[in-house]
């Protein structure tokens, strides 16, 4: 071959080299290998087609480095940045009601959430286990893109990486996300004060009996399904009503007890719940009895735990049990003085005991 | 839920403490010294702190939490064996989730995990047996643990690994026994108890007879009781009813389940496949002739202990520990010198702090409220002893 | 000491290693139950019946009359 000849850019071979290297193909294996994390043409085929094709944002579609946002576009929503992070691995990834994609981007959402922002966009870092189904990983960015949609936030940048197998269990992924918190709300675990009562958006321990019967490892069947679901819309609703709002928290690991804790802690105040409101499915209940578990320690991933002031609780409910994601909401208890620091529950039968924070996870017991 | 709700009734509870609180005062005794009733089982003491039944009774009765929580009166030195076992190479380690979290001397069966044991956490017996035939490459023991309530379904799981010929699944056997315990708590000195609350689960197993000698030999009434506070407080007052009356017998309110003679197919299957040791040690009470099980010779090829070097390590309780005076009744778990100090439940140095059933537990984890001074709470923390 | 928690029988899953499914406030597990099987309560006999469940395994068989009795019973009490 004439090689002068070839080097001229108008040379077929050449043009058909650079089609092919331009061009944005599908990822045709079935299974993802660690080329795919290397930085070559698989990898970018592997971004192009599953991530960039699933989130669908012209933010993503730049491929740059960075997602660029105009700082004027954000002052609209209000005064202060929220920012947070999360990585998310669960067992097994798809579960009933969700899967680890759409837990990712609710997860993040309700972080930013219930610090009164209205959350906006998510990077998405994928560590991924050599020898993942490309279908699945296809099934997981299409089920965070829908989720995304839902809370109507945007993926705009991520990272991916490849891992040999053993080194990560099939999937782990990071979200990150910012959002505004707008104007005059101001929501801490440090503001509690007495009289304050405690809300939750509805039944309690869904997403943690649902994973520990999915994880199949105690032969369980149950058609309770997670409670995953994006809280901002709900939050925006209780803010519009109430901005006084003192506190707010997604009730996910540790549950809603691990949650009144750290506020009575923070704001050194005491906190009553009464045994009979709190709400629990009864299936839940079953899995609880059948394991010797607590559901007020079990996790939720579409619940948050709000301290309304005392003359404004009516109000929120109302507002909350109107909404598609708080229609079992209720009024579980109340903020107290003293004894500072501690969570009690005024039992059935009009006694009292402590809700404590837990030594580690909740482990079934037979005894 | 059927056999569940109907026995949380709020109201019949109040009804009943006002009859408990009118029964108490016809008591023959001086309300200085209060009713010492025990509860033997770590249910019953689960269900008392979930439901504050403590702070609802009468001054003048006062209860003791006992032994009855199976993994909180293993001596370090089993957990250590247990440990070692786990630890050996091509051994799956199974055991209830109780067991996780117990410290043995030097680490807990959830450490040895972290630290490459293969652990692993199982509801059933049979869920054991059946990791065993899906992994026929290793060995899988079952840290078997637990009363006479516990002891049939191993023993079941046991013939069935026999009938289904499975070679590579075992049983580290630390089954205990109610009643030896019991008379070991009676035949102490010390012991200010005068009436028991009986272990419901166990009594499905075992029946109401074997109970007779707590009555007959020690004089001192007990009444087997269901779990739900309706159960107990009903207990309670069938305790009451004798002490007042003078009786001395063993009771049963659990009738729902429990019958006099037990359990034949699970009797059976224990008397089958286990015998009873010659002494066992329990953490807090020391050792105690014939509480144990171990299995039998025509079933040593399903035997741990038999089946492995079991070092049998010899480790002496802690020092600083003062379980076995509030097993007995002699002191209240705060009166002990560590709790709540060197003996929390991050780290529990004695017995009672270890599960959530031990009576130290229960207190850190429910009972504070009355430590802490709470006005609406009976002063119990100043009950002297 | 041993958490045990009613369920009702729903259907014999196993009938050579006596095994049933269970259901306990809607959530299912299978069960043994050699336990509560007797020449008066052969295993066919066994479903709608109401047992006590403890590690996967049916411990005994609850008496709904017994159980209406202690309520008959706390009732008088508390009367």
């Amino acid at each position: 071959m004439n090689l002068s000849s070839a080097n001229s850019p108008q040379h077929p071979i050449l043009q058909k080299l650079e089609q092919a290297r331009c061009h944005h193909s599908q990822v045709r294996d079935s299974n993802i290998t660690l080329a795919h994390g290397s930085g070559g043409k698989a990898m970018r085929d592997l971004i192009e087609d599953i991530f960039v094709g699933s989130f669908d944002n012209p933010m993503l579609s730049e491929l740059e480095d960075q997602a660029r946002i105009s700082l004027a576009s954000l002052i609209t929503f209000g005064d202060r940045l929220a920012f947070t992070t999360d990585s998310y691995i669960i067992d097994p990834i798809f579960f009933p009601g969700g899967n680890i994609g759409n837990l990712a981007v609710n997860g993040t959402v309700n972080d930013l959430a219930v610090s009164g922002a209205k959350p906006l966009y998510l990077s998405c870092a994928m560590i991924i286990e050599e020898g993942l189904p490309v279908k699945t990983l296809r099934q997981v960015a299409q089920s965070m893109k829908t989720a995304a949609d839902v809370a109507v936030v945007q993926i705009v940048t991520g990272d991916t990486k490849v891992v040999n197998r053993g080194s990560a269990d099939q999937l782990f992924i990071n979200t990150t996300g910012v959002g505004i918190i707008r104007k005059g709300i101001s929501l801490s675990a440090h503001n509690l004060q007495p009289g304050d009562a405690v809300l939750v958006n509805g039944y309690l321990g869904d997403h943690g009996t649902a994973i520990t019967v999915a994880r199949g490892e105690l032969a369980l069947d149950s058609t309770i399904i997670s409670d995953c679901q994006p809280l901002n819309s709900l939050v925006e609703t209780i803010l519009d009503i109430c901005p006084e709002i003192r506190a707010m928290r997604d009730a996910t690991r540790g549950g809603v007890a691990t949650v009144l804790n750290e506020f009575a802690l923070s704001s050194q105040v005491g906190i009553k719940l009464k045994e009979s409101s709190l709400p629990v499915r009864e299936e839940v209940k079953g899995v609880c009895e059948l394991l010797g578990l607590d559901p007020f320690y079990l996790a939720n991933e579409g619940k948050l735990v709000v301290i309304v002031p005392q003359s404004k609780a009516e109000l929120v409910l109302a507002a909350m049990q109107a909404h598609p994601a708080g229609e079992n909401a209720c009024i579980i208890g109340e903020v107290i003085d003293s004894p500072s620091g501690v969570v009690f529950m005024e039992t059935l039968f009009g006694t009292e005991r402590i809700v404590d924070l837990l030594v580690g996870d909740q482990l079934p017991r037979i005894c | 839920m059927k056999y569940v709700t109907e026995f949380r009734n709020p109201a019949k509870a109040q009804a009943l403490l006002t009859e408990i609180r009118r029964l108490s005062q016809l008591l023959p005794i001086n309300s200085a010294k209060p009713l010492k009733i025990m509860e033997i089982c770590g249910g019953h003491t689960h269900s008392i702190f979930k439901y504050g039944l403590e702070t609802v009774l009468p001054e003048s009765i006062e209860l003791i939490h006992g032994p009855g929580c199976p993994v909180c009166v293993m001596p370090r030195g089993r957990l250590d064996d247990a440990i070692t076992l786990a630890e050996q190479p091509d051994v799956i380690f199974t055991t209830f989730g109780d067991a996780m979290r117990v410290p043995g001397s030097q680490k807990s069966l959830l450490q040895a995990k972290a630290q490459q044991a293969d652990v692993r956490m199982v509801y059933s017996p049979l869920d054991a047996l059946k990791i065993a035939k899906e992994n026929l490459d290793k060995e899988v023991i079952f840290f078997g643990i637990g009363f006479e309530t516990t002891a049939p379904s191993t023993a079941l799981t046991i013939l069935q690994a026999k009938a289904e010929g499975i070679t590579n699944f075992s049983l580290f056997c630390n089954h205990v026994l109610v009643v030896p315990a019991l008379e070991a708590l009676l035949s102490n000195p010390d012991l200010q108890l005068d009436g028991f609350i009986g272990p419901g689960h166990v009594s499905a197993v075992i029946g109401t007879e074997p109970y007779q000698i707590i009555a007959d030999k020690y004089h001192k009434p007990l009444v087997i009781s269901g779990f739900e506070p309706l159960d107990i407080l009903q207990s309670v007052w069938m305790l009451l009813q004798q002490f007042i009356e003078g009786r001395c017998e063993v009771e049963n309110q659990y009738t729902r389940l429990v019958n006099s003679v037990g359990n034949r197919v699970g009797l059976e299957a224990i008397a089958k496949v286990f015998t009873v040791r010659d002494r066992f040690e329990w953490r807090g009470l020391g050792e105690i002739v014939q509480s144990g099980l171990k299995i039998r010779e025509q079933y040593a090829q399903f035997d741990a202990e038999v089946k492995f070097v079991v070092p049998n390590r010899q480790v002496a309780d802690a020092k600083a520990c003062q379980c076995g005076e509030i097993l007995k009744g002699v002191l209240k778990p705060w009166q002990c010198k560590v709790f709540g100090t060197a003996c929390t439940p991050e780290n529990p140095i004695g017995t009672c702090m270890v599960s959530s059933e031990g009576a130290c537990a229960a207190y850190y984890k429910y009972g504070r409220l009355s430590i802490l001074g709470k006005p609406s709470q009976p002063k119990k923390s100043q009950v002297s002893v | 000491m041993c958490l045990g928690i009613p369920g009702q029988i729903i259907e014999i899953t196993d009938l050579q290693n006596q095994l049933a499914m269970v259901d306990v406030s809607g959530v299912k597990r299978q069960v043994n139950i050699a336990c509560i099987i007797d020449d008066a309560h052969p295993i066919e006999s066994c479903v709608g019946d109401w047992v006590l469940v403890h590690v996967g395994f049916a411990l005994n068989r609850l008496d709904e009359e017994e159980a209406n009795e202690t309520l008959r019973i706390l009732a008088k009490i508390t009367q």
